[in-house]
């Protein structure tokens, strides 16, 4: 039963652009309310329909992902997903995108984007222990693009800082294809015992609704529909709806509902993200099958003449709602204000599933809860599926610079050169437990009360994407794993935030519709499932659209930290091999985009059985005691892989590989030294060990039928590949340290 | 010994401190802001992190803290307070400790290895080491270049209160090595009495060789065995 009267006339086209309704989705809400939606429920409905609420393209090729497994206890619908790793613990962890308001306000964007993955953590009750962000931009060379990349990691560092979060790790690519629109995901970890994990489901008619935190002001009205629009020149007009963050009001926030996480009497908790009061209040109904009455005349404000639209519509940051009996109200606002953080009742939970918004008395917003989570119509294939353009080149790439210049021109490439220029402006070490730090594979952080650590990283080359959605989003589940593996780690489980264009456009919707099956087909290969995403839209302009780019957020457990397996060399004297196939090809690879300018071809080919060997052979190798270093091999190949074990460590190597020198007869092509060196092929990793330990990894090898190529040792001054490559350990660490750097 | 740790809204080194205090067999007790009770402590520490989220200067609110007043008058009966990062911040802008701390040359936030060579072992916090030990202890701020005017640096190393300077890792000072612009190298200093320590790095991060180093448990160490002896002496000369 409605309080409200029918709405008045329809909404005019503006209307509807301004809460980026399309007239279908207008038509389908008010077929499914028995009438026309008012101005406050037009903007409400606006918001949650929008793509960044309802995923309403992506949910229906979602369903693909598999989500359970031994060891979750949360999966994908929460605010984050957790696990278990053992000792009573549960890893609680998340992805976000925060790509539209980044671009037009690269510090608080980027903040922001921080805070609220931040708080999709400790709503769970974890302690939050580790931060990671993925980024990419334009080529670095821009001064624009260099605007954005230093405003986006001042804003993470701003933010993670300041809370005093651990920032351990992530990743940096520069392409064209993001000039236009950046990209800017950010990782959250926490750790809590596991019976502490608290949930976001408001149960209990009569419960009060509080909410804690900032005052609600006008900033980021319409976020969530603006992040699921394109890019037009208007974009920078839309600065006032980015946010601007707080840390520290939210660090308060943090330990006041660190605090509270697992006591009997929080009901629930949830934060304020897209779509601010509305959202959060309709999720927490939703989940827990009630109802929510919200009155806005309750909510603390920093603005005067604000309307209930706008109320409601808010995303000011470092807020939350909590649900408490009436009569455990007093005692948990008495704990928020030990933080001298200011809270109101604000609603109460009602029975009927009904999402009901008052100012004062009247009703000004009065929806079935279904209609407004559940019932925006499901977007399918805008077409059939289109046929791919083969490359019908036959063209066999090799490098057009001599072999020690190409090294040290991939090592100085903003795409793989030394990421220290970023992470040292980033606290990676607060909280006493970063055992492993940033700059390798994956950063490894000890669970405090445990031995056991977690390994943790993002990856995903958008590269492979382009030429093969489908493979190259398995290949970023697989480099993920494989990082985690190389630590020792086992992987457990991973977060995946999908960055894609406009997926009206039916070519952006297959590519999206691939990626999701690939992500599917390594999860299932590698029996790691998916516990929380993120999913974005809408990123292009009227200019250009972002390559498909699919980050993967991957968690493993070391089982004893101390145990944990390094990147670099370890001891002059130890041998190299790589476990794995020698590469053959340059397509796709970062030699390709940087010599040539192309990205072409086909990505690199992935057996995901193969896969799976080989990571297991490196994981017990590192068990048993048998490894003195482990590195995924990734772009730049095996000889950037082993400049970086190099680089690293400060210990040279001398390596020599047949193939290099005696090519196989008839197929000297593919075996061109540039391939062996630099192409990219998957399934590899770079290891090293004392001499003793080869006969115990040859076995180990040939029980996972693993190739095992020993390559040479660790040693003097100099990285060498018999007769092909020979470069001072010094000229590589300045080229490699260069990378970031502005020109002169 | 009781080490008391100072928790003001925005403190984030507070949990690392009574890890690092706990380990080394001592005991860790946390005093809130808004308290005046020191709670027992043998010596208090004033931790890293963004006190009131450091909003007018770092450090600058801090000090109105009720906790703080208890802290000026537990220094000026001898009691030891060792403000570490933020709480380096807060002694000075307390005026514990002279001089200023001030944004990174770098106009950057620094986290990395740092080496301190340790240039006077006449406080408790270094009676356990040697004049010239170098320690691996990282930083981690983005304003804290040590700043004062010549007459106070000039009396800071005559009256040998610059307790820790950041050199390489062989032990040289060569302002290279400094990772925030700080005068004279300066990383670590105590007041006249010699009873109140603000350093910039963070020994707490450095008390296991699996986070990299166990140096900064020389310091924690040090306080400890000083606090011991000198209560064996006030007990036999009772």
């Amino acid at each position: 039963m409605s309080v409200i009267s029918a709405g008045a006339a329809p909404p005019t086209d503006a209307a509807l652009a301004e809460v980026a309704l399309s007239r279908a989705e207008y038509e389908a809400a008010a077929r499914l309310l028995g009438r026309e939606p008012n101005h406050v429920e037009l903007g409400i409905l606006g918001a949650l329909w929008s793509e960044h609420c309802s995923y309403k393209t992506s949910k229906p090729l979602l369903r693909a992902l598999p989500t359970t497994g031994a060891a979750v206890l949360q999966g994908p619908g929460e605010n984050a997903g957790a696990v278990d790793v053992g000792d009573g613990f549960a890893c609680v962890f998340k992805i976000e995108s925060h790509n539209h308001p980044s671009a037009i306000e690269p510090y608080q964007g980027a903040a922001t984007g921080v805070g609220g993955i931040l708080r999709d953590i400790f709503t769970m009750g974890a302690r939050p222990v580790a931060l990671l962000d993925s980024l990419r931009f334009g080529p670095l060379e821009e001064p624009r693009q260099r605007h954005l990349f230093e405003g986006v990691v001042a804003g993470i560092g701003g933010y993670g800082n300041c809370i005093g979060v651990p920032t351990v790790g992530g990743e940096l690519y520069f392409d064209e294809s993001y000039r236009e629109n950046c990209i800017v995901n950010a990782m959250c970890v926490g750790v809590v015992p596991s019976e502490r994990l608290t949930r976001a489901s408001a149960r209990g008619p009569g419960n009060a609704v509080l909410l804690v935190g900032a005052d609600t002001g006008r900033d980021g009205i319409h976020g969530a529909s603006f992040a699921s629009v394109q890019f037009d020149d208007s974009s920078e007009e839309r600065r006032p709806a980015v946010q601007v963050g707080n840390p520290f009001l939210e660090k308060c926030l943090m330990e006041a509902c660190l605090e509270l996480a697992g006591d009997p009497r929080i009901v629930a908790m949830q934060d304020l993200g897209a779509a601010g009061l509305c959202g959060s209040a309709a999720e927490l109904a939703h989940r827990g099958g009630v109802g929510v009455e919200i009155d806005v005349a309750r909510v603390a404000r920093r603005e005067q003449g604000m309307t209930p639209y706008e109320v409601m519509l808010s995303e000011s940051q470092e807020r939350m709602l909590v649900v408490v009996r009436p009569q455990d109200v007093d005692a948990v606002q008495q704990v928020f204000e030990r933080w001298d953080l200011h809270s109101d009742v604000v609603g109460r939970v009602v029975a009927e599933q009904r999402f009901v918004v008052r100012d004062g008395g009247a009703a000004v917003c009065d929806l079935p809860l279904d209609v407004l989570v559940d019932g925006v119509p499901q977007r399918t294939a805008p077409g059939p599926r289109p046929e791919r353009a083969m490359t019908l080149e036959h063209r066999m790439w090799a490098s057009p610079w001599p072999m020690e210049e190409t090294l040290l021109r991939l090592l100085r490439s903003p795409n793989l050169g030394s990421r220290r220029a970023v992470f040292r402006t980033y606290d990676h070490q607060v909280g006493d437990a970063t055992v492993v730090r940033p700059g390798g594979d994956a950063a490894v952080v000890r669970i405090p009360g445990s031995v056991r650590g977690l390994a943790m990283c993002t990856d995903g080359n958008a590269r492979y994407t382009s030429l093969a959605p489908r493979r190259g989003a398995a290949i970023a589940v697989c480099e993920a794993a494989r990082n985690v593996v190389a630590t020792g780690a086992r992987p457990v489980a991973l977060t995946n935030c999908l960055n894609f264009g406009n997926p009206e456009v039916n070519d952006v919707y297959w590519d999206l519709h691939d990626a999701i099956a690939g992500i599917a087909d390594a999860c299932t290969a590698l029996g790691v499932p998916v516990v929380s995403g993120n999913v974005s839209l809408y990123n292009e302009s009227e200019r250009s659209r972002i390559a498909p780019t699919v980050v993967i957020g991957m968690v493993g457990v070391i089982d004893d930290v101390a145990r944990h397996c390094a990147a670099a060399f370890a001891s002059e004297g130890d041998e190299i091999a790589v476990a794995g196939p020698l590469a053959g090809r340059l397509d796709a690879s970062e030699l390709q985009r940087l010599g040539f300018g192309v990205n072409a071809k086909v990505a690199p080919d992935l057996d995901l059985d193969l896969e799976r060997r080989v990571q297991s052979f490196v994981g017990e190798a590192i068990a048993a005691g048998l490894l003195h270093s482990a590195h995924d091999l990734a772009e730049g190949g095996l000889g950037v892989a082993a400049a970086e074990c190099a680089i690293w460590s400060g210990l040279g190597l001398r390596a020599e590989i047949a193939e290099l020198t005696h090519p196989p007869d008839g197929e000297r092509a593919p075996f061109e030294a540039a391939g062996i060196l630099f192409g990219e092929g998957q399934s590899r990793f770079l290891i090293s060990y004392a001499r003793e330990a080869l006969v115990q990894l040859q076995d180990l090898a040939a029980r996972h039928s693993v190739p095992l190529r020993a390559l040479g040792t660790v040693g003097g001054s100099r990285i060498t590949f018999s007769g092909v490559l020979d470069v001072s350990l010094e000229a590589a660490r300045d080229a490699y340290e260069e990378a970031l750097q502005p020109s002169a | 010994m009781r080490f008391g740790i100072a928790v003001f809204p925005g403190t984030w080194s507070d949990r690392d401190c009574a890890h690092a205090v706990e380990l080394s067999g001592n005991e860790a007790v946390m005093l809130w802001h808004k308290d005046r009770d020191l709670r027992g402590a043998d010596c208090v520490m004033l931790p890293g992190g963004f006190s009131y989220g450091d909003y007018l200067r770092a450090g600058a609110v801090a000090r109105f803290a009720p906790l703080m007043e208890a802290v000026v008058e537990f220094t000026e009966g001898g009691g030891l307070a060792w403000g570490i990062c933020n709480g380096f911040q807060v002694l000075c802008e307390a005026h514990l400790l002279p001089g200023a701390l001030t944004r990174n040359a770098s106009l950057q936030f620094r986290c990395e290895p740092s080496w301190l060579r340790v240039e006077t072992d006449s406080c408790a916090f270094t009676a356990s080491c040697r004049v010239g030990d170098v320690l691996q202890i990282p930083v981690s701020h983005g304003e804290g270049r040590y700043v004062a005017d010549e007459a106070t640096l000039d009396e800071l190393e005559r009256d040998e209160r610059v307790v820790f300077r950041y050199v390489t890792p062989a032990g040289l000072a060569v302002g290279a090595a400094t990772p925030n612009g700080s005068m004279r190298d300066i990383a670590g200093i105590v007041n006249p009495a010699h009873n109140v320590l603000g350093m910039m790095p963070h020994p707490e991060r450095a008390c296991e060789p699996l986070l990299g180093s166990a140096d900064g448990m020389r310091l924690i160490t040090s306080v400890a065995r000083s606090l011991r002896r000198d209560g064996a002496l006030a007990a036999s000369t009772r």
